[in-house]
């Protein structure tokens, strides 16, 4: 479950790929955490669309880290839901919740 | 532990569970319903449901989570426990037994009786189905009783035709490998989630944060025609930590205001929750919380308001108090027993009898030697041995209650079969007895008892002609008696009917119409094969088999049946069994250079009889005539010179006789060693054992020795006579 930094600067960019799920928890939290650091920061992007799987662990962690942001005073997105990421979503309706625009392909509700 | 182990610890741990099920059961048709004992029913069906789960034995699951739901109604009062429901649970614990059979005979793919297990199904459905939710006639009726309970006044009725779900999962559930979206999922094919709000409230700060923990909850809104056992079942295996609470459509007022009470968020956040998903209208939210405002303020600690949960109509148990409750009744009884492999204690007892053996062989060299401080620690190390044979013979020991307990069922179930009121009486059910004898009395009993309430007790017409109470008792009781134990089954009947037996023996050539017989030889009749004077054959009992059965089992135990009976009063059959089967304290004697042990606790005295007079087998003692045996012509030993022979005096039940030998040598431990088959048809032996010195003793089979002396006796007066 790496996370990956793609860009710093103006806007910090992460990528999320693999399984977020229980399996990877733990260590998750822990570089989300770092992501975010103690203070400020430019706005965080974090990318999904690698995300294969999603359990109810992770979709705490995306919630988690959201709220941590907002703590901090630092905006935080996700973007490029995938597929998997979106199924979750809809099933617990969080995508008005987690605020971020998700393309959805087909819609379906 | 493997499986094959583990198969057996749920099968045991099932059987135990629905024994207790069946007498809680019993107890209250007797004494009435109590919460104790409802609960207990109720505990047994959910713990097997629980183990077997743990299996996958999917029929007992399935058919004990129907029992549970009806039971689960009992227990929260919406259904009364009536004597037709006490069948019904009745029956639904022998259709477990039997699936729990299956189980032990490795067959649980298939379905012991297909037919059975529908028709069960079919009552317990219908009665879930009176108060479930698909019907709303019915339902309000249930709602006005449960108003009641919880002092609302307002019984009416949501508009909402959906489900509500509200789920808090144990935050251990992801760590048990099971994620609560699955289950939303799974709730996705047997209906349409109308609404969901996930809760994230309970999201701690992000340093004590457990990533492993599940924090979130659902409030979900729920389209489904899938009734209540559905939507339960699919959180089956998250119920027990998990508060799940479901709401059926149409669901009262009064639910939600327990269910907001219950849950930790704010009221007013539920409240919006709740409308916005539509369960509940503006108007109906505004009358929950302006009631709830009413009643006293609801910061109660938990343990009350999981009481409350309880009162709450139709809210899913509240497991976790219940779970709680378990566990400490379990760890207190897990300090009081601990359970044993019984082969683990076979070995011990079998360690034991080679002490006592090697130990009297210490004995022996130590008196041989005349070494007086050698001889004084074997001495204490022999008592110890005595200790410590006793000890572990107490262990194979249980109370015989274990074998009395299934019969106020089967007097229950008979007397109703045949329509005759009979009431059991159970004395002496804490008289210990070897485990191994427990199991095998367990079949000779029931044919008694059958036979008891069959032909004994008379029809109730026929009882008020005899100027009898309409109720006939039965009464089982048990006591020690001069190392035997005393089982005895009585009933307050007809009694045995002499001339027809004796009759019916004649006819069939069992003895002859000019043999002088006593009562008690006559009632024996009864016990030899194919004999049975019952006019109509019924089901139960009258085909002449059984009593010679009967026989066979209880001597095979080194035991003996004996039948006392008062015409127009009563029956009462008596069985005598020794106490064990492995050690006994032996009386050692000498014949020639033969040696044979007596058990001790049968010796009443020693004689020397050199000075009494003998004739016919028969010595008068103390003005008293004894019959009695030569050991030396029953054995057909050589004759020896010289010889001051000794009488021993022995006692079985009421019967005393002498036994005529050369030489006491004294008390002496015997475990006891069964003969060879070779030897399995030789009279007068019950077993070998092994002396000291490592000769062989022959243990005498008393009260075979006693009955023949008597039969002798009884020959040789009736020669006197003629």
């Amino acid at each position: 479950m790496p996370l990956t930094a793609l860009a710093e600067g103006e806007s910090a960019q992460f990528r999320l790929d693999g399984e977020l799920t229980i399996f990877h928890a733990a260590e998750l939290k822990d570089v989300l955490l770092a992501a975010l650091g103690e203070g400020g920061g430019p706005p965080l992007t974090i990318d999904l669309s690698g995300v294969d799987e999603l359990d109810t662990a992770g979709v705490q962690l995306l919630l988690l880290a959201k709220r941590e942001a907002a703590r901090h005073g630092r905006a935080l997105a996700y973007s490029g839901h995938s597929p998997a990421v979106i199924s979750v979503l809809e099933l617990l309706d969080l995508a008005g919740t987690l605020g971020d625009p998700v393309l959805i392909p087909n819609a379906s509700r | 532990m493997d499986m094959d182990n583990a198969r057996d610890a749920l099968v045991q741990e099932a059987r135990e569970l629905l024994a207790a099920m069946e007498m809680a059961l019993m107890q209250i048709e007797a004494e009435g319903a109590s919460s104790e004992a409802i609960n207990a029913i109720f505990r047994a069906a959910h713990t097997i449901k629980g183990s077997a789960g743990l299996f996958a034995f999917e029929r007992i699951v399935s058919f004990t989570h129907v029992a549970e739901s009806v039971l689960d109604k009992v227990r929260n009062g919406s259904l009364p426990l009536d004597t037709n429901l006490l069948s019904l649970l009745l029956e639904c614990g022998d259709y477990i037994g039997e699936l729990v059979d299956a189980i032990a005979a490795r067959r649980e793919e298939e379905e012991p009786d297909p037919v059975k297990r529908g028709r069960l199904e079919v009552s317990l459905n219908a009665l879930l189905g009176v108060t479930a939710a698909a019907h709303p006639a019915v339902h309000a009726m249930g709602a006005a009783a449960d108003t009641a309970q919880i002092e609302v006044d307002d019984g009416s009725a949501v508009s909402s035709d959906n489900w509500h779900l509200s789920l808090r999962f144990s935050p251990d559930v992801l760590r048990n490998g099971m994620d609560p979206l699955s289950f939303l999922r799974y709730l996705g094919t047997i209906g349409r989630i109308v609404h969901i709000v996930t809760l994230p409230d309970a999201l701690p700060d992000a340093r004590v944060m457990d990533p492993e923990a599940c924090y979130l909850g659902f409030e979900v809104d729920f389209a489904s025609d899938a009734d209540r056992q559905t939507i339960e079942g699919v959180f089956e295996f998250v119920r027990e930590d998990s508060e799940i609470r479901i709401l059926p459509p149409h669901g009262k007022i009064a639910e939600y205001i327990g269910l907001i009470q219950s849950l930790a968020e704010p009221a007013g956040r539920l409240g919006e929750i709740l409308v916005k998903g539509g369960a509940l209208t503006p108007s109906e939210l505004d009358n929950v919380l302006a009631q709830q405002a009413a009643e006293p303020v609801p910061a109660k600690p938990l343990g009350t308001l999981l009481v409350e949960q309880d009162k709450v109509p139709q809210a899913v148990v509240a497991a976790a108090l219940t779970k709680q409750k378990q566990g400490e009744e379990k760890r207190t009884q897990e300090q009081k027993f601990i359970k044993v492999e019984v082969s683990k204690l076979d070995a011990l007892i079998d360690l034991v009898g080679e002490l006592v053996i090697a130990g009297a062989a210490a004995n022996l060299v130590a008196h041989r030697e005349k070494h007086a401080r050698f001889e004084e620690a074997t001495q204490s190390i022999s008592s110890l041995v005595e200790q410590i044979r006793d000890a572990a013979l107490t262990l194979r020991m249980v109370p015989i209650g274990e074998v009395f307990q299934r019969f106020p069922r089967v007097v229950r179930d008979i007397s109703r079969e045949l329509g005759k009121e009979i009431q059991l009486l159970v004395t002496g059910a804490d008289t210990e007895l070897d485990k191994s004898m427990v199991e095998k009395l367990s079949d000779p009993l029931m044919h008694i008892v059958r036979n008891a309430m069959d032909h004994g007790i008379e029809s109730k017409e026929a009882r008020v002609m005899a100027g009898k109470a309409v109720e006939g008792t039965l009464r089982l009781n048990a006591y020690h008696e001069s190392g035997s134990i005393v089982i005895e089954v009585s009933d307050d009947g007809r009694g045995l009917d002499r001339d027809r037996i004796l009759a019916k023996a004649i006819e069939r050539g069992l003895v002859s119409a000019e043999q002088q017989l006593s009562d008690g030889e006559i009632y024996r009749l009864i016990f030899e094969p194919g004999f049975s004077t019952a006019e109509q054959v019924t089901n139960l009992s009258g085909r002449g088999v059984g009593m010679d059965v009967v026989k066979k089992n209880i001597e095979s135990l080194r035991g003996e049946v004996e039948i006392v009976s008062r015409q127009g009063q009563g029956t009462t059959v008596r069985i005598r069994l020794p106490l064990t089967l492995a050690i006994i304290d032996g009386f050692q004697v000498m014949v020639g250079d033969s040696q044979f042990v007596i058990p001790l606790e049968l010796v009443i005295e020693c004689i020397d009889i050199s000075s009494h007079d003998m004739r016919h087998n028969i010595v008068k003692l103390r003005g008293e005539p004894l019959p009695f045996v030569r050991l030396r012509e029953l054995f057909d030993l050589p004759e020896a010179e010289h010889v001051r022979e000794s009488l021993v005096v022995v006692q079985y039940g009421q019967q005393r006789a002498g036994l005529v030998v050369d030489k006491l040598l004294g008390e002496f431990q015997a475990v006891i060693k069964p003969l060879g088959l070779l030897f399995g048809e030789v009279k007068g032996i019950s077993g070998s054992t092994i002396l000291g010195d490592g000769r062989v003793a022959l243990i005498l089979d008393v009260p075979h020795l006693v009955q023949r002396t008597m039969r002798a006796k009884v020959a040789q007066l009736a020669r006197s006579l003629s």
